[in-house]
């Protein structure tokens, strides 16, 4: 087997006594389409930043296009394309004036620039505008170019870090697009973070992370497998009681989430009938769903990813009132 | 525009792409860290030349100095400045205020840098942090310059007479202050993270600096004090040669060259003006090495 394009081994990071990252272990092949996904918080930006050597792991060691991160710190920096998670552009130049500035940054031969430069910005559609001032350009466009510009060195590994956050699903679809497209024309592997479920499908294998831990890796086939039981959910008028009559009568474990009880079953098409019958609690509606991302996800962790973004975004809600409350 | 009007060529089922520009990326050579100086510098006059509100507003400090402080307080002084108007006396020192705050401006871009996120697009490229620095100070160093170039075209104003060695000599002497306060600015930035900390911080130090330095008054006769902090503000070793650089195309009496440029002394001893230089220079390159070593540090 050839060399693969990233492996870590027992990865950790420490901020003081807080451990964002708790030893995970992982291998990615050349060409393949990684994707990273969990809630906010959950590590994701950290483990890239160690890959790409902008923070130091506490313990453990990983290797990025064949280089150490921690002790061949150049040798990766060459190797590799970023795109952050915000944005990093300078708003006062064009976007040329952006493209070649990385592109004299990294040494790339001067000859070359002009042809690649091309190149990247035809492909996000943004050669036309390639004078314009990046203060001028939406978002969407920015995310675009940035996209472009960590290409412009051609890594052999590409980092994106949320890629798609916050665009509308015109350019998701069209990043998504580059995305495939370079995998055809250029030997590239690409490792990408996300936390929308339904884009972790597109990628050829999937790690989940929660609290700084894998919670499972794999195909997304395979992940949804492995779920095996399809996920049925209900909106009843007690959910309480309509949990407590599940596990009596049929032995299942369920949750509310999402303002509906939900929870999994071998045969869900022959189960309903039986649910309206022998249910006590009237059902206003009922949802039958073939295992996705989201059940994995839900399998592994316990709660939806909204969910679990939801409560982190509550405690931080918390926190802030506390601190505002505690002033007065 | 909207993002809708944008060809997109990546859409699936799109034609086939052109073909792939390899590029590749050489181990790193002192010859790419050059090119990664250069290409930090350039950035930074880009951004200058782009920035036409700033090279205006950088001006009404120091014009405000030279015209109206210079005329107001003219018949107060006229009396002990030996004939030469205060205009054509403060003018040397004018010529540094404008380099001075210009250059802690520039410095104060790599807080924007950061706060923006472009540092580290800088900061992961395949070059020394040390290369970026560099740049940084040098691009700073030069609009600071540039900028004190404009002042140097208002000389006549002020009845200095123009010659090729004054224009070249305060050229470089502007240069070489604009890249110690550039560099002290960099430094200062490595820690500072906040630009309302760092602007503050950065008045509270260089202001200061400026009003002792003798830009505005001789500085002989000085109460023990004032003279004591006068010797150990380094403003002081850039402002003297400038204003012995102006005062030598002067055609002035002795008296008056006495009076107004006295000699910068060390508990008596006459400092020569290549060391006041030379201290200038030595401090800026101490906070460059500074800089680096913070910005090197830093994850
Ligand atoms: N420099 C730092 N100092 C202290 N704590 C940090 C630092 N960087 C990250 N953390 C903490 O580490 C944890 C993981 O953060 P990280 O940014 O990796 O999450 P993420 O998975 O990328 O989340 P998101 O989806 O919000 O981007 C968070 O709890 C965060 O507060
Ligand atoms: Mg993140």
């Amino acid at each position: 087997m050839p060399t693969p394009a990233i492996s870590v081994k027992d990865l950790h990071k420490s901020f003081g006594d807080f451990e964002a990252v708790k030893g995970v272990d992982f291998e990615v092949a050349t060409g393949e389409v990684f994707g990273f996904l969990g809630p906010n918080g959950a590590g994701k930006t950290t483990t890239i930043n160690m890959l790409c050597t902008l923070t130091r792991p506490t313990s453990g060691n990983a290797e990025v296009a064949g280089f150490d991160v921690a002790t061949a710190r150049d040798d990766v920096r060459r190797h590799i394309g970023l795109v952050f998670q915000d944005q990093t552009l300078d708003g006062y130049l064009s976007a040329e004036q952006n493209l070649r500035l990385h592109a004299e940054l990294y040494g790339v031969e001067k000859a070359a620039v002009k042809p690649r430069m091309e190149q990247v910005l035809r492909m996000v559609g943004l050669w036309e505008r390639r004078d314009s001032q990046v203060l001028t350009f939406s978002g969407g466009m920015r995310r675009r170019l940035e996209i472009a510009r960590g290409l412009m060195h051609s890594p052999r590994v590409l980092f994106l870090d949320e890629p798609t956050i916050g665009l509308d699903p015109q350019t998701r679809a069209s990043i998504w697009g580059y995305i495939r497209q370079l995998q055809r024309s250029e030997e590239i592997t690409i490792f990408m973070t996300t936390h929308y479920m339904d884009e972790a499908e597109f990628c050829g294998r999937i790690v989940i992370m929660d609290h700084g831990e894998i919670v499972a890796l794999d195909t997304p086939a395979a992940l949804k497998e492995a779920v095996g039981a399809d996920r049925i959910r209900i909106e009843t008028d007690d959910d309480e009681r309509a949990i407590a009559e599940l596990a009596e009568r049929f032995g299942l474990e369920a949750t509310v989430s999402e303002g509906a009880v939900s929870f999994a079953v071998a045969d869900g098409e022959e189960f309903v009938p039986r649910l309206f019958a022998e249910l006590d609690v009237p059902i206003r509606s009922v949802n039958l769903s073939r295992p996705t991302l989201d059940d994995v996800f839900m399998s592994h962790t316990g709660t939806t990813i909204r969910d679990a973004e939801e409560s982190a975004a509550k405690n931080r809600n918390r926190a802030v009132m506390q601190a505002m409350v505690g002033r007065r | 525009m909207s993002d809708a009007t944008i060809p997109a060529t990546a859409a699936p089922g799109a034609p086939a792409p052109p073909p792939t520009v390899a590029v590749h990326v050489p181990p790193r050579s002192w010859r790419s860290e050059l090119r990664a100086i250069k290409i930090v510098w350039r950035r930074e006059l880009i951004r200058f030349q782009k920035d036409r509100m700033r090279i205006v507003t950088a001006l009404v400090q120091p014009l405000l100095f030279l015209f109206v402080l210079g005329s107001g307080l003219q018949q107060l002084s006229a009396a002990s400045t030996h004939g030469v108007e205060l205009k054509t006396f403060i003018y040397p020192g004018v010529l540094c205020i404008s380099v001075m705050f210009t250059a802690m401006f520039s410095a104060a871009s790599i807080v924007w840098d950061r706060e923006f996120g472009f540092l580290r697009e800088m900061m992961v490229a395949p070059v020394r942090r040390s290369s970026i620095v560099v740049g940084k100070v040098f691009g700073g160093a030069t609009v600071a310059s540039l900028q004190g170039v404009i002042l140097l075209a208002l000389a006549w104003t002020v009845h200095v007479p123009y010659s090729v060695g004054l224009v070249l000599g305060v050229f470089a002497l502007q240069l070489l202050l604009a890249f110690s306060i550039t560099a002290f600015g960099v430094m200062v930035a490595a820690r500072i993270k906040q630009m309302q900390s760092f602007m503050g911080v950065m008045q509270m130090i260089v202001t200061p600096m400026f009003f002792i330095s003798g830009a505005l008054f001789p500085t002989a006769e000085l109460p023990g004090w004032l003279a004591f902090l006068n010797r150990i503000d380094p403003i002081t070793y850039a402002v003297a040669p400038m204003r012995t650089l102006i005062f030598a195309n002067l055609d002035i009496s002795a008296e008056a060259h006495q009076a107004l440029n006295p000699p910068i002394t060390w508990f008596g001893w006459d400092v020569p003006v290549a060391l006041q230089i030379f201290t200038v220079f030595a401090l800026g390159m101490v906070m460059l090495a500074i800089a680096i070593a913070e910005f090197s540090a830093g994850e």
